[in-house]
């Protein structure tokens, strides 16, 4: 979706905040709201690209007034409330138990996943990214779209975040590191570059 | 809330107590553990930060074949130093050249690699970074302070997936006769996202 989150490019945001000797919390409330968030996702009842779109889906104005911790309290509640989790009687859910967080931290969710299709590219092919506008979650930053780029690393088949999140299943697809010259993307003079992690269905041969 | 004076929750913002109403629901429903939530949040403030990077940097910088294998898979390199999972599970490594020096982001949300340098700071997941990361990188850089000449390369990685990227920033001069332990208190933490260097004033 062309929602809030996709700011890259962006301008008007003011210089970066930078805090000398910055607390890791501003307020104790965030402790909480950082342990609450990662509990509820230990409950399964959403995945990372679901509750990404969750956040993404709080109205522009409203998301860019908000800190970070209160976008994340915004989307906890809204996912909860999807699936009628937060009024009428408990469900019962699976729940992270305290002798599981370092473990299940240790462990993480690896997003790899086999794929029978081949792999369109390889490294060194020259790519174009689709004008692509989809309603819904993707990964595709909308300054790369039109943009012909090169695959610089190939990270294997991923769990795609435009099916994942819409709880269309993990539909598995290539994913690439393709590069582009800033000139080419943001008009830069010089010969910066840029690179972003794209997934198959946004490219197609240049 | 200034007209709640007698209240228990007359120091809290609305936000405050809206996280805290949420939390006791989700107590109160059996959802949460408590006890996780304190484990999580000490694991975080304690045990997971910058100085598990800094080790891995240091390493790289004094020993040529955990360097290479850092390069060649950053996920094991790292792991083999107890650094691994939720939010670092698919790493690739940054080596900063004197050609070309390496600066990370995350447009679309704060993907950070939490296993080497814990949670991010506010900056890094704020409007200003996010948007002009990409389009304007030196820009960025001066307003931390850093000016790299002009034939030195910026290269920009925006995380639009589940790759986690580790600056390893380029080892200060006259640094020959520091232990590894000494050079990991080098790195400091923005240096391992591009948008320092590593060294003693830093």
């Amino acid at each position: 979706m062309n929602g809030p989150q996709d700011m890259g490019g962006m301008t008007g945001f003011g210089p970066i905040a930078l805090e000398a000797n910055e607390p890791l919390f501003h307020a104790p409330w965030e402790r909480r709201a950082l342990a609450i968030s990662l509990a509820m996702g230990g409950t399964r009842q959403w995945n990372i690209d679901m509750s990404r779109h969750a956040r993404e889906k709080i109205p522009p104005a409203q998301y860019w007034s908000l800190s970070y911790y209160e976008i994340w309290m915004e989307g906890l509640q809204r996912l909860m409330a999807e699936r009628g989790l937060l009024d009428g009687a408990a469900k019962k859910l699976p729940v992270l138990a305290a002798a599981n967080v370092a473990p299940a931290l240790a462990k993480g969710s690896p997003y790899i996943r086999a794929t029978d299709a081949k792999p369109l590219f390889k490294i060194g092919d020259r790519v174009k990214v689709r004008d692509l506008h989809p309603e819904g979650h993707t990964r595709l930053p909308g300054y790369l779209r039109g943009k012909t780029g090169e695959v610089i690393l190939y990270h294997k088949a991923h769990v795609f975040p435009d099916s994942n999140s819409q709880g269309a299943g993990e539909n598995p697809q290539h994913l690439y590191a393709v590069r582009f010259k800033a000139r080419d993307v943001f008009g830069a003079k010089n010969d910066d570059d840029l690179q972003a992690d794209l997934f198959e269905p946004y490219l197609e041969p240049a | 809330m200034p007209h709640d004076g007698h209240d228990d929750h007359s120091e809290l913002s609305p936000i405050a107590l809206r996280v805290k109403a949420l939390e006791s629901l989700l107590v109160e429903k059996g959802y949460v553990d408590p006890a996780a939530l304190d484990v999580l949040i000490d694991t975080y403030e304690t045990r997971i930060g910058p100085r598990n990077g800094a080790k891995v940097v240091a390493k790289a910088w004094t020993d040529p074949a955990y360097a290479k294998w850092l390069k060649d898979d950053a996920t094991q390199a790292i792991a083999s130093l107890g650094f691994t999972g939720r939010q670092g599970e698919h790493m690739v490594a940054l080596f900063n050249t004197p050609e070309i020096h390496n600066m990370v982001v995350c447009t679309l949300c704060s993907c950070y690699p939490w296993p080497v340098l814990g949670l991010p700071p506010v900056w890094y997941k704020s409007p200003p970074y996010r948007s002009r990361a990409v389009s304007d990188p030196r820009g960025v850089l001066k307003e931390f302070g850093v000016t790299l000449p002009e034939k030195t390369k910026i290269s920009v990685w925006d995380s639009t997936a589940e790759i986690r990227y580790l600056v390893v920033p380029l080892r200060p001069a006259n640094t020959e006769n520091l232990s590894e332990e000494e050079l990991a208190g080098l790195v400091n933490r923005d240096s391992m996202i591009g948008t320092r260097l590593a060294g003693r004033t830093a």
